[in-house]
């Protein structure tokens, strides 16, 4: 007898809980981690629950061979996932340009934390934004998914297995130690409600020779192992037949171009944003953990009669760079709130800049969660 | 009128009409070594999963076996190895790569899954030397050759793998030379059908770039010295350190039983579903 996959019901529940559940729920079968604070609730959970629901959860000797692993697991049909923090992530990223190279869905969390270096374990930083989109070597284009509750915990690791299945890719969800920690309200729905997809394959018996697995902007069905495909999965610069190609630099540009363009066509359907700035001046665009303030602080503007929307990035990578635009165009000034130096600034700027004014706010002290009060204080400066 | 061909060209990938290995090299042996125990066991490549590295013998299997093949990062085969066996139980996962792939790279993988002890044949071809980036030293790498990073001589002592491997504990271990294609067939046929981490160490010739370094520029001449310096796993334990110092131990060094991972997970399986909510 196999165990629950969906524990449907409501729960006061942990963000990193809620994810581990929202991947069992999504259909993860297999997943490999390494101890990190603040992402091991998610590795303890599924350690418990995988083997419950006929998965596998390994404890790998580092974080390069945990996403190793799930690559290869990957490439069996399987579904999976691994979670870890920002220096975890750090020794992963050449294999997750692997994953990105040879097309292999999966899903890796980040609880980001104080950094650079081993930083602060325990402090919530979303410090880890363009390493996600630019950390592995070469030009290539990725999904992340920024969640800012518990809920969304749940809701966006399910939504990032549906993407990586659809588009085969890996795909991030970037959290952080106050989501990731934080006890909220989860619902978790039934199951025949949680919506799944699952990867293209070839045609049952299909011709090993004549298999296109790789390379297609309209994402090529997956020549999985085992099946008889014969695949030829290589990383190194191949052709839509999985053929290596060390040679011809045409083939180069077709390899980087496919691979990018297949995320790049389809970006209508990955953007999520959530847009209240109906009839606002003033426009405050976050993300994550510090869109919560940013929400509050809105409300209380309002309630002085400055006109202040939010518009805050639930998809970052793709960048949503022309629902930006969209909004800067109905704005007069717009604020980015980044519980960091200003790492999605520059990008949210290029965007915006040409149609209002753009200024940036980090919390007083890197690491607390914007005060409302302090962005008040912000709003009230440029509606001056 | 019919065609004569090669008895293994069956398992070699269509679309593949040349090597990329120099004459004279020795991943022809092994290749030979390794479709021909499948052969003989009356296997089908379908049976299989392999996995390579970087480096020039990881390109064994990608492309020429007409398999699912995965060509891997540097170093990272056997954790990708270890993934597909997860998913896949039923077939059998094999990694084929170099000393510097799994030993030093790698060698941090190499010696957790030696630990862990899931079903999977490693086969390790060590030529002790970089062969694919230009004659580079490795951690197999002879005390005191000059190399094209050791331009003065190796100032490190080398590695001895299998024992590494064995040390780590591995359920089955062996090495053997390119001189003794026909034992390295017995000795894989074997470690396919273990039950268990099973690891093969072949020192193998790399006559371009290890061949010159040493002044020994032919494959022949590497071949046969190979032959004078193997000596059996029996004829070595009369032997002291010593005298064993310069010689190459060829045999099959360790074959135990020792639980098997996949089988306990299985177990597990079986016992958290009993514990399920």
């Amino acid at each position: 007898m196999s165990g629950q996959r969906v524990l449907t019901g409501k729960y006061f529940m942990m963000g990193n809980v809620a994810c581990a559940e929202g991947a069992i729920a999504a259909g993860c079968e297999f997943a490999a981690g390494y101890p990190i604070t603040p992402a091991t609730e998610i590795a303890n959970c599924l350690a418990e629950r995988l083997p419950q629901v006929g998965g596998v959860f390994l404890q790998m000797e580092d974080e390069i061979s945990s996403i190793a692993a799930i690559i290869g697991a990957s490439w069996t049909g399987r579904k999976v996932m691994t979670a870890t923090s920002g220096p975890g992530i750090s020794l992963m990223l050449e294999n997750i340009g692997f994953a990105v190279g040879v097309e292999t869905p999966c899903v890796i969390v980040n609880v980001q934390r104080g950094a650079p270096t081993t930083g602060m374990p325990t402090a919530g930083v979303p410090g880890d934004m363009v390493q996600a989109k630019r950390g592995s070597h070469g030009d290539y284009e990725i999904i992340a998914l920024c969640p800012s509750s518990p809920q969304e915990m749940f809701d966006y690791t399910v939504l990032a297995f549906n993407y990586a299945e659809k588009y085969r890719t890996p795909v991030f969800i970037l959290s952080d130690a106050f989501v990731g920690h934080m006890r909220e309200e989860v619902i978790i729905p039934e199951p025949e409600k949680v919506e799944t997809v699952h990867r293209k394959l070839p045609e049952p018996g299909a011709d090993p020779q004549k298999i296109k697995g790789f390379l297609d902007e309209d994402v090529a069905p997956m020549p999985i192992f085992g099946r008889g495909f014969k695949a030829h999965v290589t990383s190194s610069c191949h052709n839509e037949y999985g053929q290596r190609n060390l040679s011809d630099l045409a083939a180069l540009d077709n390899f980087i171009r496919k691979l990018s363009n297949k995320i790049l066509k389809h970006k209508d359907e990955i953007v999520l944003v959530e847009r209240d700035y109906e009839g606002a001046e003033i426009v405050l665009v976050s993300y994550g953990a510090v869109s919560r303030a940013a929400a509050m602080a809105a409300a209380l503007a309002r309630r002085e009669g400055i006109p202040v929307g939010t518009l805050r990035l639930i998809t970052v990578w793709p960048f949503p760079g022309e629902e930006i635009e969209k909004m800067a165009r109905k704005a007069t000034r717009v604020i980015v709130l980044e519980n960091n130096l200003g790492q999605l600034y520059p990008y949210i700027k290029a965007e915006a800049a040409h149609y209002a004014e753009v200024s940036f706010l980090p919390p007083s002290i890197i690491g607390q969660i914007h005060d409302p009060e302090e962005i008040l204080k912000k709003i009230r400066e440029v509606a001056k | 009128m019919s065609e004569i061909v090669h008895p293994l060209h069956r398992f070699i990938r269509p679309s593949v009409t040349s090597t990329t290995n120099c004459p004279g090299c020795g991943n022809g042996i092994v290749a030979q070594a390794i479709l021909r125990a499948i052969d003989e066991l009356s296997m089908d490549l379908d049976d299989f999963v392999f996995v390579s590295g970087i480096g020039c013998s990881a390109w064994i299997p990608s492309p020429f076996f007409n398999a699912d093949v995965l060509h891997t990062t540097h170093g990272r085969p056997i954790a990708f190895a270890l993934g597909i066996k997860m998913g896949l139980p039923e077939k059998k996962v094999m990694v084929i790569s170099g000393d510097g792939d799994l030993a030093a790279i790698g060698g941090n993988h190499l010696i957790h899954n030696a630990r862990r002890n899931a079903e999977m044949v490693v086969i390790c071809l060590n030529n002790s030397i970089y062969g694919m980036t230009g004659g580079q030293a490795a951690p197999t790498t002879p005390m005191g050759l000059k190399t094209a990073t050791t331009p003065y001589g190796t100032f490190e002592n080398p590695f001895d793998i299998s024992n590494l491997v064995i040390a780590a504990g591995a359920s089955f271990v062996a090495r053997w030379t390119t001189f003794h294609p026909r034992q390295l067939t017995a000795t894989i046929k074997k470690a396919i059908r273990k039950k268990g981490f099973s690891f093969i160490e072949v020192i193998t010739q790399c006559p371009v770039q290890f061949g010159r370094k040493t002044g020994v520029g032919s494959s022949v001449q590497m071949l046969r010295e190979y032959k004078e310096k193997a000596i059996s796993v029996r004829e070595a334990a009369k032997l002291s350190e010593e005298e064993l110092a310069e010689r190459i131990v060829v045999g099959e060094l360790v074959d135990k039983a020792k639980p098997e991972m996949v089988e306990e997970i299985e177990k597990i399986k079986e016992r958290a579903a009993g514990e399920t909510p």
